[in-house]
């Protein structure tokens, strides 16, 4: 558990982001996902909203989870999703409504999202709400991440325009047209272009995920080689080592049993 | 709207994976063999027909008498995974075979969102309990209809020579993208 832990922070933010992609990895959550990527201003509300509930559920369930029987653990920690995203569904309808709509049904399904209940089972249960929040941080920006780079794609393809609105007062804060009028790709807004986008970099992250293992792998053996090399030429040192000692013995008792019959022989002389 | 149009809408035109995009997780996990795909169907159709109805009553004899509508969610939720716990034992005890064949799917149905958007998704169309269980079945189908033709399609796959990172899920992402374009053909349907 340590060694594991101890690799994960060593292996950096970007890394990290990459290889426990909680989305693209493990495909987890995934139904949000495919589903509110049309434009970066919902991909950014639906991240922030997934954050808000992940820190605040990881908290709560380290909190209460050694004072939980263990029969009654998973509905405890539904409830607590549940109304953690009462609440925030709530502050995002009086706030910002009109990105509250266009979230639809997907912000009261944040409740059966399997990453926060899957980051409450296998981490913050038996973590210290401090591990645990840094854990939902990580997890939730992994998410935005990921739904920030897929919108991103299919905004830009399928309708020309990056553009991002405020969700505080719906009004636009920039809209740049990337590509001419006429040249969108206009699949990329639907569900076709979903399924494509999150194949290709569902791919992607695989891809990098292998050149890199294989990397690791190639690393290791050189070095189990190279290891076996040393070991080998130590124990023939070893060897050679033992084989000038017991020479040396044997040239040392030589002599010793050489003189031993002359003294005996003086012995009986006397 | 009359309960032909809510089926045919339900079943093809707003498929529930395919334009939804809900219960993703279970199709794509179970949706490698024929078999499993049958069975996950069948339980879901159970779980969502039961606690969608159950919901509904909970929903305008409980909360609405109570004031107490904000609790949708926390409600639908805790039935929901309550209904699923006494399916599953229920199940157990009556019918040890069907147990064996669904039981596993069982566990996995309180995660799908499909079984929650079903529930809360009847009363905020405001249907009544008759649309209420002509949509629930509806859903559910469609979900199941999308699963078997996709496990039968991943089981040619597998034969299949992918680019290594493509393998797996990827792939299967991108069929479903293909699905997707022929399932548009039903949009002008009613």
């Amino acid at each position: 558990m340590t060694a594991v832990e101890n690799k994960e922070a060593k292996m950096g933010f970007f890394k990290e982001m990459i290889y426990n992609n909680p989305v693209f990895g493990l495909y987890l959550g995934i139904c949000s996902v495919l589903a509110i990527t049309t434009t970066i201003t919902n991909a950014i509300g639906m991240g922030m909203a997934v954050i808000v509930v992940l820190v605040l559920s990881n908290i709560l369930v380290s909190l209460i989870a050694p004072i939980t029987p263990d029969e009654i653990h998973i509905p405890v920690y539904i409830v607590i999703i549940a109304s953690l995203v009462t609440i925030v569904g709530m502050v995002m309808q009086a706030y910002m409504p009109s990105l509250y709509s266009s979230l639809g049904a997907f912000i009261d399904l944040i409740v059966v999202n399997c990453i926060i209940l899957g980051r409450a089972e296998a981490f913050a249960c038996n973590h210290n709400p401090l591990e645990s929040a840094r854990d939902g941080l990580m997890m939730g920006l992994s998410y935005t991440f990921s739904v920030l780079a897929m919108s991103f794609i299919r905004q830009v393809l399928g309708t020309g325009v990056l553009s991002f609105t405020n969700p505080l007062t719906s009004t636009e804060v920039f809209a740049f047209r990337l590509i001419p009028a006429g040249y969108e790709i206009s699949v990329f807004t639907t569900q076709t272009g979903s399924f494509l986008t999150f194949a290709i970099l569902a791919a992607l992250v695989a891809a990098y995920k292998n050149a890199n293992d294989r990397k690791v792998a190639e690393a290791e053996k050189a070095r189990k080689v190279a290891a076996a090399k040393a070991a080998a030429e130590a124990k023939k040192a070893a060897a050679a080592k033992a084989a000038a000692a017991k020479a040396e013995a044997v040239k040392a008792e030589a002599p010793k049993a050489a003189p031993a019959p002359a003294a005996k022989a003086e012995e009986v002389k006397a | 709207m009359n309960l032909f149009t809510i089926f045919i809408s339900a079943l093809l035109i707003n498929n529930v994976i395919l334009s939804k995009f809900l219960g993703m997780c279970p199709f794509m996990g179970v949706s490698t063999k024929l078999d499993s795909a049958v069975g996950m169907g069948l339980a879901v159709t159970f779980v969502i027909f039961g606690a969608s109805v159950i919901s509904w009553f909970l929903y305008y004899y409980a909360l609405v008498p109570l004031g107490l509508e904000y609790m949708e969610l926390i409600c639908f939720i805790l039935l929901i995974a309550s209904f699923v716990q006494f399916v599953e034992m229920f199940v157990k005890k009556s019918s040890p075979g069907l147990y064996k064949s669904l039981g596993i799917f069982l566990p996995l149905i309180t995660t799908n969102c499909a079984v929650l958007y079903v529930a809360q998704d009847n009363i905020t169309q405001g249907y009544s309990l008759i649309e209420t269980m002509v949509n629930s079945v509806a859903v559910p189908l469609g979900f199941m209809l999308m699963l078997v033709i996709f496990a039968t399609i991943r089981e040619r796959l597998n034969g299949n020579d992918v680019p290594e990172s493509f393998r797996g899920n990827p792939i299967a992402f991108i069929v479903a993208a293909i699905m997707a374009i022929a399932f548009t053909a039903f949009a002008g349907l009613v």
